[in-house]
């Protein structure tokens, strides 16, 4: 045991903060630093910059374009990326579909799309919830029926998913559909692919609290799907699903956001006069030992599932962890703003608005900063049924 | 101690809740008001009599005291109504009737009463935070005409206000208590430009800047000099009405809730059939409870109008009701679900509304503070 990092993780930390600070676009800094919007130019720039030095897939093998590293050095690039300003990588294809098609897609699937991933240039939505299927996922009830004609074998797929995030910036969406209507819940679905262009899809944006429009409500209406775009075996997707939440999951306990959003706290207090404010520090102290704790867990966890590639229940308690702590950190940042949390206009969510605002620009955005981040608890398996895996697992032991 | 209500405090109660569901439908709740609208229900609350509510019946009110503002602030939360009620009546037009003369009365408390005019305290600053003592908008007198000059932050309603109370400094250092002076001002006044703005909570406010405004020794309102006293008395009054609307809005949230939990199914069973979430509702409505509770001991210490024990009572209501209505808010939106997130449902909305009543006035943490400075009653 050693509290240290070795001297390699030290080497290694200051080389991924030498690139991140050479090569994010200043602009792009600004706008993570002061919670402003990201367009999708905007992260596809940096992910080619990931890519063009090989970081842009962590999580993948080597022989798939992946950097080999270990469970540290994810977590060391996880961190020094953020803390450099640099957006979170959220594309779905790169965390999701990347290691799935991975360990179960055909050889011409991982030849057609794996580098397409890499290089930002497909972005794929997520087609997994519906309107009656939520933290119930097997509740799917978009259906495929297969079947042949001159074209060659395909499904027609015809169903209603909803909370597809970005999907106005994905060509392709990876989706969970009934094929077998008279299994059991789990045992008659398939994960398909499925142009997004294709006759028979409509988008719809849904309106957020804070004034986003990130997220969308996907209809089907007879979309013709190659057979060829079927991953893994036919009624199987369910598992597959599985595998690809739990790689969800991993990167979702967000240490490296909690570090950057509670230096914006300390900024922000030290700017607001609050520097000295005995309350205002014991609170950001109590958050450092909450911070520590997750961040030590997370270490320890890690390290002791070197071998583990989805280390499950573990994966859970980090989620459940780290994002109710970056919850009430952006609680403390609406408390830092003080009145200037009051006044809201969704175009300060945009750099190029930040000129007449009501409110200064780096309090302006804290608000809806903070309604934004009650998504944390609720995705990537809602932080009850996250508990309830938990509890399961252990009792059940 | 009695908490009970009489029967016309039920009455007023009923009255205001019938105009609320005729007003504001319960798929609007929370969005921001076109000016039409806000005139619609301005006049409404008008005919209604809330407007006039706490002012004399001689000046065109009913007399009532903070008990009825606090019915009344409770179904305006449950709406998410109101419009500027709280700021216009509640906050300066009680002022003005607590501190102005004779003849300010009588020039702008009618017609608030009758809904043809609209006021607004403007008493925040840049940097004033929740000190009502910081203020550096500068009053200068000479021969009998006062300057004003000063930008005035987050006035609420200050968009559609016909006249400004500003808080101003005519003596002494910033944060000193003595020298502040409360002058009353005509929006319409030459050096006075208003910036309006939307809130978070879909409401209006503005930022107001005063440049060179010269007023008369009459545009005065309460002693000059010594306005900390009267300032402080009217935010803790507002503050007071603000936890009310909170135990109103919660309240409409629980049931918000209740019913999501009882309709939508999630692996075979409504979501209420999981005890988690049952816990979680538990634990909401032990807020409600101790936020009503806070609501009614802050309104009665309102009336009572002993400073120390109303400071003390409003601190305390305040800090709680902040961070238990915050709370509520965000736990209603993590049980709708990704469709609390969403700006159809209503549920965020409240929680925007909780947030807001949070930062407004004070906030947990400024009241905290302000009551543990506070000797013991
Ligand atoms: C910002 C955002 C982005 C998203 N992006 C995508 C996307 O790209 N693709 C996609 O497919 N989906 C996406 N989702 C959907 C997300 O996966 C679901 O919101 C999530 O699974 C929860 O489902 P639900 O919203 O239907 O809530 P419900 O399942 O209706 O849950 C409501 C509440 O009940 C609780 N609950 C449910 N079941 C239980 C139980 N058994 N025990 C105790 N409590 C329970 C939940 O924890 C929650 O608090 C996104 C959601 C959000 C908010």
């Amino acid at each position: 045991m050693k509290l240290e990092f070795s001297a390699a993780d030290e080497a290694f930390r200051r080389e991924v903060r030498a690139f991140v600070s050479a090569n994010l676009p200043a602009d792009i800094k600004r706008k993570v630093e002061l919670g402003l919007r990201l367009e999708h130019e905007d992260y596809v720039t940096w992910f080619r910059k990931l890519e063009s030095r090989g970081w842009i897939t962590p999580g993948w093998p080597v022989e798939h374009g992946g950097p080999g590293w270990n469970h540290v050095q994810r977590y060391i690039f996880d961190e020094e990326t953020l803390l450099g300003g640099a957006p979170r990588i959220i594309a779905s294809g790169i965390q999701m579909l990347g290691p799935v098609l991975i360990a179960f897609g055909t050889e011409a699937q991982k030849k057609r799309y794996l580098p397409n991933i890499r290089h930002s240039s497909t972005w794929w939505a997520q087609g997994f919830s519906e309107p009656g299927a939520g933290s119930d996922l097997a509740a799917v009830r978009t259906t495929a029926v297969k079947g042949t004609d001159a074209d060659g074998e395909h499904f027609i797929v015809n169903g209603h998913k909803v909370w597809t995030s970005y999907a106005q910036w994905c060509s392709m969406m990876f989706a969970l559909v009934r094929t077998d209507p008279t299994a059991k819940a789990q045992e008659g679905i398939s994960f398909l692919l499925i142009d997004m262009k294709s006759p028979g899809v409509e988008l719809r944006p849904i309106r957020m609290l804070e004034g986003g429009t990130d997220l969308n409500e996907v209809y089907l209406d007879n979309v013709r799907v190659p057979a060829e775009n079927l991953v893994g075996e036919l009624n199987k997707g369910w598992s597959y699903g599985k595998y690809l939440l739990g790689h969800e999951r991993t990167g979702i306990a967000g240490i490296g956001s909690c570090k950057q959003q509670l230096a914006r706290a300390r900024t922000l207090a030290e700017q607001q006069g609050l520097g000295d404010d005995p309350l205002l520090r014991s609170r950001l102290a109590q958050f450092d030992i909450e911070l520590m704790a997750l961040e030590f867990t997370a270490l320890r966890l890690l390290s002791a599932n070197q071998k583990s590639r989805v280390p499950a229940v573990e994966a859970s308690m980090l989620k459940v962890r780290g994002t109710e702590l970056r919850q009430a950190i952006y609680e403390l940042l609406v408390d830092i703003a003080g009145p200037n949390a009051v006044p809201f206009s969704a175009e300060a969510q945009f750099l190029d608005c930040v000129g007449d605002l009501p409110a200064p620009v780096e309090l302006g955005t804290l608000a809806a900063n903070c309604l934004d981040s009650r998504k944390l608890s609720i995705y990537g398996g809602a932080n009850e049924v996250q508990r309830n895996l938990i509890a399961k697992a252990f009792l059940a032991a | 101690m009695d908490f009970s209500l009489n029967d016309d405090h039920v009455a007023l109660r009923d009255a205001v809740q019938r105009f609320c569901d005729g007003e504001y439908p319960a798929h609007q709740r929370g969005n921001l008001e076109t000016p039409e609208l806000a005139a619609t229900r301005w006049a409404g609350m008008a005919e209604l009599g809330l407007l006039g509510l706490p002012f004399d019946p001689e000046l065109g009110g009913s007399g009532q005291s903070a008990i009825e503002l606090m019915l009344v602030a409770q179904e305006l939360g449950r709406s998410l109504g109101g419009g500027a009620w709280l700021s216009s009546v509640v906050l300066a037009g009680q002022l003005l009737a607590k501190a102005g003369t004779p003849a300010q009365c009588s020039r702008w408390l009618p017609a608030l009463a009758s809904g043809d005019l609209r006021l607004a305290l403007a008493f925040g600053e840049a940097d004033s935070r929740y000190d009502l003592s910081r203020v550096a908008t500068a009053a200068r007198t000479v021969n009998g005409v006062c300057r004003i000059d000063g930008r005035k932050t987050l006035v609420l309603d200050g968009d559609t206000a016909d006249v400004f109370f500003v808080v101003a400094r005519s003596a002494g250092a910033t944060r000193e208590p003595h020298g502040l002076t409360i002058f009353a001002i005509d929006a319409k006044a030459r050096g006075v430009h208003v910036r309006p703005f939307a809130t978070l909570d879909g409401r209006h406010a503005a930022h107001v800047d005063f440049d060179g405004v010269e007023v008369g020794a009459d545009a005065i309102v309460g002693t000059a000099g010594e306005a900390l006293p009267l300032l402080e008395s009217a935010v803790d009054g507002a503050a007071a009405a603000l936890c009310a609307e909170a135990a109103g809005a919660m309240e409409a949230l629980l049931d918000l809730t209740a019913e999501h939990l009882k309709t939508r199914k999630q692996f075979g069973a409504p979501l209420a059939k999981f005890q988690v979430l049952q816990h979680r509702v538990a634990d909401m409505l032990i807020a409600l409870e101790q936020v009503k509770s806070m609501a009614c001991a802050a309104a009665m210490a309102v009336d009572a109008g002993d400073a120390p024990q109303r400071r003390r009572i409003v601190s305390a209501a305040k800090s709680l009701v902040g961070q238990l209505g915050r709370q509520v808010g965000l736990a209603a939106i993590q049980l709708h679900g990704a469709m609390g997130m969403t700006d159809e449902c209503r549920a965020g909305h409240y929680a925007k509304r909780l947030l807001v009543i949070n930062q407004l006035f004070g906030d947990a943490a400024h009241h905290l503070q302000r009551l543990s400075a506070q000797p013991q009653c």
